[in-house]
């Protein structure tokens, strides 16, 4: 099933996908540009029938790197889509507008991250307190 | 009508824990929900990072105080994964008995909260009531009522004795007329029918945009569940069934949640058979967890845990990312609160058993400078400067 999976998204995306790692037989994981990202969660979300399980975000140190994680459950796989975006400049599309349940998962990334998350309908503090400075992220390594 | 706000939280008599709802209502009707959290936030992920790995799985027992073995369960899944560990036979039988016993009390803390929350007190007190043999159970197999510590990377750290088997057997037995008297209770009372059918419904398509898990899916005829979709532990070594329910609404809820405690008591007996007859080792005695990443989740009583590490070969993790299901299920209640009554709401945002603790994982910021305020070292001194005040309130100390 996995296979399936896999050979569904490199038959779509055969030219953008940058690389393939096949952890175990049910966790892969595919780099795209995060320009791309947008187009691939829709194909996921919306053909393929994936749950946004989560997403998670890591300072490393040179970029900041956002794995999305779609369970495919009928056969207990996760997809993780992993993409890199600039630490000066973090910036990367929402993808609540296509994924409602993104939307505290995004929240959340921006605060601790620093990750502003375009066209997003509510980009606001989530677990932060309102008084916590501005320009400061729990998560970054600096 | 002129809009009003009905502000329920952050402390609220009927939550155990802080979180803002704010209803937005005109008259009765509730026009729209906004959700506020952070309350307890405890910054665990970032903590996680200055702990060994050994060390991560009692933290993060302690995301949680109700489900608290389900972050160990999927942590140590994560990192098995990572370092593609093989777990020895017997320990998993151990963790699926420790995982059921968990939902077990857990649901039924549930279903009591849910009966005072329509103020059928009696469902509460019998609940609360029955759920005293399972902690009774699980403080003679691991020492604990709560933070059972039994699990570790490689397997689990104290095995369950043969003179305990038939005590859990005897204890999961004496649930079952337990159960079948909350069925009656709930199930076939027409009181119950009335005040909670057609309440507070999320529909499959809810479901499916808001990602939600657990029994909130499969009341909604969803059938999710890690322990039959990502088999892990004994769960694909022993029978049992997902349950669902399709009408979404609060007593689907219930009917899955009471319903699911017979499937965990056959995986529990099931598991204790089992136990009779595989002896041998319980821990696979991991040495040092390689570079790389790994998922592990678990099917927690609320839904799946979800757990991402990721190691760069040094004894602490670079990144910990934990993911409770009631992050998923607490924001699908501005599709069930909203377009219902004031009166329906308090049951319905119960419905989906919110743990907030598991939502949020303080820190005080001085918000002038930016500094930290509250370090480890001020919580240890304040926490002996108590004991010190309360040792002399007393009089267990003179000066």
């Amino acid at each position: 099933m996995a296979e399936e999976i896999l050979a569904r998204i490199k038959d779509k995306f055969s030219k953008k996908i940058l690389r393939v790692f096949e952890k175990s037989p049910r966790r892969i994981y595919i780099d795209f540009d995060s320009k791309d990202i947008p187009q691939v969660v829709s194909f996921l979300f919306r053909e393929m029938g994936g749950r946004l399980a989560t997403a998670t975000g890591i300072d490393t140190r040179k970029n900041i790197e956002i794995l999305y994680h779609f369970s495919f459950d009928s056969s207990g796989t996760i997809v993780s889509l992993r993409t890199l975006i600039d630490k000066n400049n973090p910036e990367i599309e929402s993808v609540t507008p296509i994924v409602k349940g993104a939307e505290w998962i995004e929240r959340e990334i921006h605060e601790l991250l620093g990750v502003n998350f375009r066209n997003h309908p509510n980009l606001k503090r989530l677990l932060l307190f309102e008084d916590w400075p501005e320009g400061k992220y729990p998560l970054r390594r600096e | 009508m002129a809009k009003t706000i009905i502000p329920v939280g952050p402390y609220h008599p009927l939550q155990e824990e802080p979180e803002f709802f704010k209803l937005l209502v005109e008259g009765e009707k509730v026009l729209d929900l906004e959700i506020e959290l952070g309350y307890n936030h405890r910054g665990i992920e970032k903590v996680a990072e200055s702990k060994s790995y050994d060390q991560v799985v009692f933290l993060v027992e302690r995301v949680c105080g109700i489900c608290s073995t389900s972050h160990p369960i999927a942590s140590v899944n994560a990192l098995e994964n990572l370092a593609d560990i093989k777990v020895p036979e017997r320990a998993l039988y151990i963790r699926s008995i420790i995982g059921e016993l968990e939902r077990l009390h857990s649901h039924l803390l549930w279903l009591g909260l849910a009966g005072h929350f329509i103020g059928y007190n009696t469902v509460w007190m019998w609940a609360w009531k029955y759920r005293e043999p399972v902690l009774d159970i699980f403080e003679r197999i691991t020492g604990n009522r709560q933070h059972y510590a039994m699990m570790k990377v490689g397997g689990v750290r104290r095995d369950i004795e043969s003179n305990d088997i038939p005590e859990i057997w005897k204890m999961a037995d004496g649930l079952l007329p337990v159960l079948d008297m909350f069925t009656g209770a709930v199930m076939d009372d027409p009181v119950i029918h009335a005040r909670l059918k057609g309440v507070g419904i999320l529909t499959k398509e809810d479901v499916i945009s808001y990602g939600a898990l657990g029994p909130t899916a499969r009341a909604s005829g969803i059938a999710i569940d890690v322990r039959k979709d990502d088999p892990y532990a004994a769960y694909p070594l022993v029978d049992w069934q997902v349950i669902t329910q399709q009408e979404g609404d609060v007593f689907a809820k219930a009917v899955v949640r009471i319903l699911e405690m017979y499937e965990s008591v056959k995986i529990i007996k099931g598991c204790l058979d089992k136990l009779r007859v595989v002896s041998g080792e319980i821990d696979a005695k991991v040495k040092e967890i390689p570079p790389g990443e790994g998922i592990g989740r678990h099917e927690a009583p609320r839904g799946e845990v979800f757990h991402y590490v990721r190691s760069d070969g040094s004894n602490c993790p670079v990144r910990y990312k934990i993911r409770a299901p009631s992050y998923m299920n607490i924001p699908t209640n501005q599709k069930s609160v909203v377009g219902g009554t004031v009166s329906d709401a308090t049951i319905t945002l119960a419905a989906v058993d919110p743990c907030y603790c598991c939502t949020e994982r303080v820190a005080v910021v001085d918000r002038k400078t930016g500094k930290k305020e509250l370090t480890a070292q001020n919580l240890i001194r304040l926490s002996q400067e108590k004991t010190l005040r309360i040792k002399r309130d007393i009089g267990m100390m003179k000066g």
